[in-house]
């Protein structure tokens, strides 16, 4: 369970996980967001899915590694730690517990967000006792010693692991180079010296400051009504101290210069990471930014790079560009990988692509046909309970309107070319890019 | 744990009526059309599959499936190249398509009013493509770009391909599905033309359509699209039934990598060649007890017990085509070594044979199996794959209906037999990764107690 074993080899690129996002189509499957608070603060984005006797819980914190304060990785043991050990019981109590119920537990953080979620049968036989578990993992963790050495051990492994992937290396390093002393700049995971720094009092002190009610968005989809959903949210925050919203992030600061660095690393491949700061959520180029993109480097395998790279050239199986939009601006990345000996060819035509478009922009076929893609697609994107859950907790976290779905297609039919043309001249420095190259020799 | 399986039983009828109905029609030129109703949302997906893959193809042609399914986005008699993907995208839709060792697969994803633009295209490509040896050229090359990203440039996917190499001798399942890098050099655009034509027919292709549709509209859609395309004489790949193994085999894989890994797998019989249909289910839920979720065996002794993996796995496929493997691996924890691992892992196996699981881990498996049967429904895709990977490997997909009654059914002592039937040093292949050091400059880090930090 725990291998892949389809062995399957799939025929596009999406090896990044490009920007999702969201557009409206004509038909709408999806009813209205409902939002509240609870009482001690967290807010609450909740839409009923009678359909299948499921629910679907995922509750945000503002608390990624960009408040790791100068300790790498604190945020993500963190947010690792809470089912390794709450409430007194052992992490194998605790997933022998859910595991016995059918109910999944998961966890993650990033550079924003840290998030807990649940996925459950709706039974209330089922759903109440793995809603225990969750209320003990989100209040009571225990951040025993033992456990946190083993699991600081275990990262030490996967960092090194890392390092026998050039993608992995370039990406992180990517992130260094863009962000410089911002607090974007780390990996979320830390590195081995700030993880032998770390101490569960760290860890305490991070999470009783940011896993609290006022800094958490709790998102709920299935098979629930809106009094039971109540319910679920005011136990579930309940189960928190009432504590307050964390800071703002800090604004990122744009390049100064372009830079490009080399890396070597014992590959036939040679990887490729280029770009800038980009922009944030709810930014006023949002939309003919990401419009833009999707021309450029996103639309999976239509776009000008995929044309360009792969399919005029066949350099690259998989080449694209993206914005990650995050508090403050996320990086714009443009990627690709490509044998050693034609690392020269791929990065001068995918230079040469995005000066292009950045003088000309895109025709009005392009847009067009862009448009149609985006908007045509919608459906596609809040089809099942498990997207529409977490596009809630997007929506919550960043504080996006309550309509932001519903006004999606519109504004994105809106955007024009100069648009798109005045929003890459202002906001993408072609001339200010840092690119990471980490690979083989020629 | 009682309690849990009282609520396993009540679960099992009332998901009957949660499930949507699934429809089998068959056209004339014998294409099997199958047809789920899932009306959440006005999407729809269709995938077309095909019973081709890299366990059908012979020495000096492997990775010939793979570079076809890229190929199949180049250009018919109607669509020049690249036009396909234009128009899905041009109607909202995704796409993609898979290669496995068994089958080869094309997907849309569509609002469920462009279900016909869906059918036109896959029907034009069924029989119409038109191989183009400038567009095979770089096709090629990119597909070898795809080796050295997904194989050549990780060590344990290379660990893999060498382990599946070594563990199979005359079963096709020894070839890689993305083919041998030489292969792909040597491949001509007459084989794959040989390869189209071969296997590319509307009586060797499974059309899976799954969302907010009409059964019945369907049929009719698909009979005005496929019907016309004309069947092939198709000849079943030669069965090359692997021998019976004589004896453990291990290998070593040396490259530049940081972490040791261990990968074991034991010769098992799958859905399709099982003589004893429970062995294979009991197979599954002893895939279960050691790997299914953060309380089962691995994990709950190897990885925070004994702590000597920093982590491990099990796997295994009912639904693969041919005689297959029953899959465990692990990484070793810092401070810990392969031989401790190996050693850790082969306990767990004797214990498997020696005492009965007990009753709350099977409970535990069959609770998951039970709740997963009802989350998979949230994802149309995943339901039309369901279906499809059931039917490409000649299996009837309403096998899928009696997974969770079978799975409920299986005993301790089952679970016991196959441990002791199957999981023999006989029947096992070994891999390790040792790694070298990955700069050339720098002494390789020693994977030997005493180094790092283990407890």
């Amino acid at each position: 369970m725990g291998i892949d074993l389809l062995n399957r080899v799939v025929r596009s690129g999406g090896l990044v996980g490009a920007v999702w996002l969201c557009s409206l189509g004509t038909a709408l499957a999806m009813p209205p967001i409902q939002h509240w608070q609870t009482t001690n603060g967290a807010r609450v984005y909740y839409v009923p899915a009678p359909e299948l006797p499921m629910v679907d819980i995922r509750v945000v914190f503002a608390a990624g590694s960009v408040r790791d304060a100068g300790l790498p990785g604190l945020a993500s043991m963190t947010n690792h730690l809470l089912d390794k050990g709450a409430a007194g019981l052992t992490a194998n109590d605790l997933a022998a517990r859910l595991e016995g119920l059918g109910a999944e537990l998961g966890s993650g953080s990033l550079r924003d967000m840290a998030w807990v979620s649940l996925r459950s049968l709706s039974d209330a036989a089922l759903l109440e006792p793995a809603l225990e578990v969750l209320q003990q993992v989100l209040g009571q963790p225990d951040f025993n010693a033992l456990d946190f050495e083993r699991e600081r051990e275990r990262t030490l492994v996967s960092l090194r692991e890392d390092e026998q992937s050039p993608s992995t290396i370039a990406e992180y390093r990517f992130y260094r180079v863009v962000f410089g002393e911002h607090p974007y700049a780390t990996r979320p995971v830390g590195d081995a010296a700030s993880l032998q720094r770390m101490t569960p009092e760290d860890i305490r002190a991070y999470y009783e400051q940011y896993y609290v009610a006022g800094n958490a968005v709790i998102a709920i989809v299935g098979d629930v009504d809106r009094k039971a959903a109540e319910r679920l949210a005011e136990r579930i925050a309940g189960a928190l101290d009432d504590g307050k919203a964390a800071p703002a992030v800090p604004v990122v600061a744009a390049l100064e210069d372009a830079s490009e660095e080399r890396i070597f690393h014992p590959s036939t491949q040679t990887h490729v990471r280029m770009g800038a700061p980009g922009m944030r959520r709810g930014d006023p180029d949002y939309f003919p930014l990401y419009v833009g993109n999707h021309i450029l480097g996103g639309g999976g395998l239509v776009s000008r790079l995929n044309e360009e790279i792969r399919e005029k050239r066949g350099l690259s199986y998989s080449v694209y560009s993206y914005f990650s939009p995050m508090a403050q601006d996320g990086p714009y990345v443009f990627g690709l990988q490509t044998r050693n000996d034609q690392l020269d060819e791929a990065l001068e035509v995918m230079r040469a692509t995005l000066k292009t478009f950045h003088e000309e922009g895109p025709t009005e076929e392009e847009l067009v046909a862009a448009r149609k893609n985006i908007t045509g697609g919608f459906a596609l994107r809040v089809d099942s309970n498990s997207k529409i859950v977490e596009y809630l907790a997007m929506i919550g976290f960043y504080m996006l309107p309550l309509d932001y779905l519903v006004t999606f297609n519109a504004r994105v039919e809106a955007v024009t070319r100069e648009q798109i043309r005045d929003a890459f001249r202002r906001r993408v420095p072609v001339d200010h890019m840092a690119t990471v190259i980490v690979g083989g020799e020629k | 744990m009682r309690v849990v399986l009282i609520v396993v039983l009540l679960l099992c009828s009332q998901l009957v009526l949660a499930r949507g109905a699934v429809h089998e029609y068959q056209l004339d030129n014998g294409m099997k059309l199958i047809v789920k109703e899932d009306h959440r949302a006005p999407v729809v997906v269709t995938q077309v599959w095909y019973r081709v893959g890299a366990s059908y193809e012979h020495d000096g042609i492997t990775g010939i499936s793979h570079v076809l399914e890229h190929m199949m986005f180049k250009g018919t008699k109607n669509h020049e190249a690249g036009e396909f993907s234009r128009i899905i995208a041009e109607n909202g839709g995704s796409e993609n398509a898979f290669t496995s060792r068994d089958y080869t697969a094309y997907f849309q994803r569509l609002e469920q009013s462009r279900l016909p633009v869906s059918f036109e295209l896959e029907a034009d490509r069924m029989r119409n493509l038109q191989l183009d040896e400038s567009e095979f050229a770089k096709e090629r090359k990119v597909v070898m770009e795809e080796r050295r990203l997904r194989t050549e440039d990780k060590p344990t996917s290379l660990t893999y391909e060498q382990f599946q190499a070594t563990a199979f001798t005359s079963s096709s399942y020894r070839n890689p599905t993305i083919g041998w890098m030489d292969d792909l050099e040597n491949l001509q655009l007459d084989d794959l033309q040989v390869w189209y034509e071969r296997w590319y027919a509307p009586n060797n292709a499974v059309l899976v359509v799954v969302g907010d549709v009409q059964p019945d509209a369907v049929f009719k859609l698909a009979k005005q699209h496929f019907g016309p395309l004309k069947p092939e004489q198709i000849q079943a790949p030669k069965p090359r039934i692997e021998p019976p193994q004589p004896g453990q085999r291990r290998i070593t894989v040396s490259v530049p990598a940081e972490v040791p890994y261990l990968l074991m797998g034991f010769k098992v019989p799958v859905l399709g060649t099982a003589a004893d249909v429970w062995e294979v289910y009991a197979l599954e839920v002893l895939s279960g007890i050691l790997d299914g979720g953060d309380s089962a065996r691995l994990t709950r002794e190897l990885v925070r017990g004994s702590q000597v993996a920093s982590s491990a796995g099990a796997g295994y496929d009912l639904y693969d085509r041919q005689t297959s493997l029953f899959l465990i691996e692990g990484t070793p924890a810092n401070g810990q070594d392969i031989e401790a691992v190996e050693q850790a892992l082969h306990e767990q196996i004797r214990r498997l044979q020696e005492r009965p699981v007990e009753a709350g881990e099977l409970a535990r498996v069959k609770a998951q199996v039970v709740a997963s049967d009802v989350f998979e429904q949230d994802s149309i895709y995943y339901q039309a794959m369901q279906i499809g990977r059931l039917e490409s490997v000649g299996l009837d997909w309403s096998l899928m209906d009696e997974y969770v009654e079978r799975v409920n059914a299986v005993t301790a002592e089952q679970v016991q037999a196959v441990a002791k039937k199957y999981l023999v040093a006989r029947q096992q292949t070994l891999a390790v990764l040792d790694p070298l050091p990955q700069d050339p400059g720098k002494k390789p880090r020693p994977a030997t107690p005493g180094d790092g930090h283990g407890h």
